[in-house]
């Protein structure tokens, strides 16, 4: 245990003189930064793939003769964005110009008893990291050293920590987002459903979205094919408590009450099977387990659902029918964020089954298989076989997790006598744990008990406070970054080069895991001359090169492996125990879960608070963008959204700001403005998610709206996958001369 | 030959990207913008409308803020677009009260702003506008309306539209698909 207590770092660092450092590794941009042709009006264009989220589109940065970055612009080529970026990538410029970006190395010191942050060179920081790594892994082993991380940093520093012995590397977006649909697919199917997804929704006739707010999510492909599909004359069938905008383009909106979705989906399985409304050859030759489901299914009637969900039995059955009638070309999408009650992997399996009867898997119009391209790995010396795996922090649970589950990790770093598993340090990047992670305190609590907090990010986000040593990592227009290879209808590589050096004393992520990994004696791990050499390779094995990549951005290669649908009659094996999608899952059943989804009922809203219901804005990519100027001068603050007859209630007027307290007397940090409207139900409330950030360095950011991750303290742990099902927290308003409830930091 | 542009208002999400993308192509100032979105919504839970709108200057065939300009900074040019000549402009801001739109700003370098329809910098050169050729959801249509195969001659052939304050007999250049 450390002796003195980690506290927050809020304000300004120390200031010591001597910042620069020779640059080793990266011969800088320069050489890269002249013109390479494609130019317009005076602008050179570089080629990159969008940072700001996992889209990854393709674009060009186009820069003026100063040398300023002006605009970037989709790749044409680019299957995942079609030449046209979405606001946040269009607005990508801003990150590179934040003037709060993360400058220097910072090392926590103490200063006549007063933590605080002291600029430091990169030769500091990076002995201060490496030392601290060899004496904490030669008593407890490398693989007490996690990497929690979300982006193309991670790959680097994955390496570079495979490298040191430890495969203890987890990213949030499994257990705090998409896990339940992956674990539901993976044991239906076999497969998962990937990013970007594998929905071909350009050719549905019918699309159902359960919660899912496409067009407010602006996962790019996606949004498109919405509205390539709206053209064509889909039906789109929303299910959401709020009327959504996807809500609003939809031939039926089903407001159905929250956290009863599974009985709706439940009763639209018995409705498609009762009626003989599903695709009985597809069910026949690929599917195992239909007669348990017919079984099953049979108490679940719309009058049943009807009493669970507030929604008319002849709309289920009338849906139903919509779903039938364009089948197989339907789609009931899986969704995204899934970590809702704890229950979530069954809910999944439900659309998992539902789409299965309906016959969508592997057809025009549904899923399709997606590939990519065979893309070789830069030859380096074989990984250390690891002492113990991640997965022990939670042994015995979660067995059919196929990532390693984050918050399992944050529990088992908390020392605890039932448990001998600690790890005892974190190097966080590009991921906000503050604000991703649910149950703060847990957080906090795991982050006490750690040796070495190492951050690397571009901005001061809330987790940097915590850091004992903060790594400033240049944007992405900065970077030269691992190729990406994506699974799409055609297999596609994309390059990111730098379109300019990286600002202040901001470094790229491969050369943080490169110069942190020779300190630890893992040179033989880099063998490169640089990014150029190491991409040069790898692209030179499928017959490409760096030469031609920085010319196109975007390569297309031929598909090799199989169509993008299912041929008429064609045999298939589905890689699950029975070769078959399973509506009927062994697995669930081998592991003690149900092995058909079950209806459970959840906890509804006490008298007097409102479901806190959370999504997300287009022109944000949760706390990542929130301090970005060009999309804070979209979007500077969320709103809470109130239904009317609440408002009146409560005489809530709006525009005016109000915090808000859970379940366990938990108060926001900061006031949120009050938004009415008619577009949401009486017993929930809506924010979009990543605002109230309480980091002043954060000028834009700071203060400006709530933070829902520190009211979701009531985290639903689903027990088949370890996602952490985050809305069942209800809230009241707090008005100024009420101080009931704990006060949270501020 | 007379620019126009049609929004479709089924397929507009409300994202913005015409917004930021107006911003980065002409340069402007963060706090402004020449294009921006309406959203309305209509009716009671859980019987609901909305209608999303990007929206910027109507390009009217008969503009007030042309009218009423007192140095002649404001005129019609190719394909009946309204600019503003921003070394004739004296920010005098007579025609931001005239634009019955709400389509202009006071620019902080001193003259009045709007959008161009990106004429110069892109339309002439064969590109559309940078917000039509940005939106993700294909929801933007710009063209001749002379030209009956343009793109927004063969939209407003195919659907049904309106126009905003149609009664100020502005004849806007902006039409909104419902
Ligand atoms: S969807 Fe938007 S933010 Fe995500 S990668 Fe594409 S352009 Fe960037
Ligand atoms: S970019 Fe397109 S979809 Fe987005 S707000 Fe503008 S017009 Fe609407
Ligand atoms: S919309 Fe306003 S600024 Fe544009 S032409 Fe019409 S009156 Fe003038």
């Amino acid at each position: 245990m450390k002796t003195s207590r980690r506290q927050f770092i809020k304000t300004s660092s120390l200031y010591a003189g001597g910042l620069a450092m020779a640059g080793s590794g990266l011969k800088a941009a320069s050489g890269l930064l002249k013109n390479l042709g494609g130019n317009v009006e005076g602008l050179s264009r570089t080629p990159t793939y969008c940072e700001i989220c996992f889209w990854q589109c393709a674009g060009w940065v186009y820069k003026d003769d100063d040398g300023r970055i002006q605009k970037i612009i989709g790749n044409d080529d680019d299957p995942h964005c079609n030449g046209r970026l979405c606001p946040r990538g269009t607005g990508g410029v801003g990150m590179y110009h934040d003037e709060d970006r993360l400058k220097t190395p910072l090392i926590r010191r103490t200063v006549d008893g007063k933590q605080v942050f002291e600029e430091a060179t990169w030769e500091e920081a990076l002995d201060f990291i490496a030392e601290k790594m060899k004496s904490v892994a030669a008593e407890f082993g490398p693989e007490c050293v996690v990497l929690f991380s979300h982006g193309s940093g991670g790959a680097h520093l994955g390496h570079m920590l495979k490298a040191f012995g430890s495969q203890s590397i987890s990213a949030p977006s499994f257990a705090q987002c998409r896990g339940p649909r992956e674990v539901a697919f993976l044991t239906t199917y076999g497969d998962i459903v990937y990013s970007p997804e594998r929905t071909d929704i350009r050719d549905s006739r019918c699309l159902v979205f359960i919660g899912y707010h496409l067009g407010e999510n602006m996962h790019n492909g996606q949004v498109q094919e919405m509205s390539d599909a709206i053209d064509k004359g889909a039906t789109i069938i929303t299910v959401d408590p709020r009327y959504s905008v996807a809500a609003s383009k939809s031939k039926y909106w089903l407001p159905i009450k929250p956290a009863t979705d599974l009985a709706l989906l439940l009763s639209w399985i018995h409705v498609l099977i009762e009626n003989g409304w599903y695709d009985k050859e597809y069910v026949e030759k690929y599917t195992f387990g239909f007669e348990q489901l017919r079984e099953h299914v049979k108490q679940y009637t719309p009058e049943w659902a009807y009493g669970i969900t507030t929604i008319d039995p002849n709309v289920i059955r009338r849906t139903a029918k919509e779903m039938y009638d364009a089948s197989p070309a339907v789609i009931v999408h899986p969704g995204r964020h899934t970590t809702w009650y704890g229950d979530d992997t069954q809910r999944l399996r439900a659309v998992a089954i539902l789409n299965a009867i309906l016959g969508s898997w592997g057809r025009r119009g549904g899923f399709y298989f997606p590939e990519r391209v065979q893309f070789p790995e830069y030859p380096t010396p074989a990984y250390p076989v690891p002492n113990r795996l991640p997965t022990e922090a939670y042994a015995g649970k979660y067995n059919l997790a196929n990532e390693v589950v984050s918050n399992g990790i944050c529990d088992a770093t908390i020392p605890s006598v039932d448990s001998d598993c600690n790890f005892k340090v974190w190097l966080v990047n590009g991921t906000n744990l503050m604000l991703a992670l649910p149950d703060q305190k847990k957080t906090l609590q795991a982050i006490q008990a750690l040796e070495l907090v190492v951050v690397i990010d571009t901005m001061p986000v809330e987790i940097t406070g915590y850091a004992d040593v903060v790594l400033p990592e240049c944007t992405f227009l900065e970077r030269y970054d691992m190729v990406r290879v994506s699974r799409h209808r055609e297999p596609t590589l994309a390059l990111r080069m730098p379109a300019t050096e990286p600002k202040y004393h901001s470094k790229p992520g491969d050369w943080i895991a490169r110069e942190l990994g020779i300190r630890l004696g893992l040179a033989a791990y880099f063998p490169w001359k640089d990014m150029e050499e190491h991409l040069d390779w790898q692209l030179k094995q499928v017959g490409s090169s760096l030469e031609e990549m920085k010319r196109i951005g975007v390569k297309k290669f031929p598909r090799q492996y199989d169509d993008l649908y299912l041929h008429e009659g064609e045999d298939f094996f589905f890689n699950t125990n029975t070769g078959k999608i399973e509506l009927y899952s062994t697995d669930m059943e081998e592991e003690g879960f149900p092995p058909l989804p079950v209806y459970t009922e959840h906890e509804q809203p006490p008298e007097g608070f409102y479901r806190l219901n959370y999504g997300r804005a287009p022109m944000h990519t949760f706390g990542r963008t929130a301090n970005n100027p060009n999309l804070t001068d979209l979007m500077d603050e969320n709103t809470l959204w109130v239904n009317p007859k609440v408002a009146n209630l409560w005489g809530l007027e709006n525009d005016q700001y109000i915090k808000l307290r859970n379940q366990d007397g938990i108060v926001s940090t900061f006031s949120i403005k009050v938004r009415i409207t008619e577009r949401i139900r009486w017993d929930s409330v809506y924010m979009v998610h990543g605002f109230g950030h309480d980091n002043k360095k954060l000028s834009r950011a700071h203060g400006r709206g709530i933070n829902d991750t520190e009211l979701i303290t009531n985290v639903k742990i689903d027990p088949v996958m370890g996602g952490t099902g985050m809305r069942s927290n209800f809230v009241t308003f707090v008005f100024e001369n009420d101080n009931a409830g704990e006060e949270v930091e501020a | 030959m007379r620019y126009a542009m049609a929004v479709d208002t089924k397929k507009c999400v409300g994202c913005s990207d015409c917004v930021v993308a107006c911003q980065t192509e002409n340069n402007v100032p963060i706090g402004y913008c020449r294009d921006w979105i309406v959203e309305v919504t209509d009716g009671t839970y859980p019987q609901l409308e909305i209608e999303i709108r990007s929206e910027r200057c109507n390009h009217c065939e008969n503009a007030p803020c042309v009218r009423c300009c007192p140095t002649g900074a404001s005129h019609y040019s190719d394909g009946g677009t309204v600019l503003v000549k921003k070394y004739h402009c004296i920010g005098c801001g007579a025609c931001i009260a005239s634009c019955p739109y709400d389509a202009r700003f006071p620019h902080p370098e001193g003259y009045v702003d709007k959008c161009t329809f990106c004429l110069d910098n892109r339309v002439k050169k064969g590109m559309d506008p940078a917000c039509v050729s940005v939106c993700p959801t294909k929801c933007l249509y710009f063209g001749d309306l002379d030209d009956p195969r343009s793109p927004v001659s063969q939209i407003l052939k195919k659907r049904k539209y309106k126009t905003l304050i149609p009664e100020a007999g502005t004849k806007p250049h902006l039409y909104f698909l419902i």
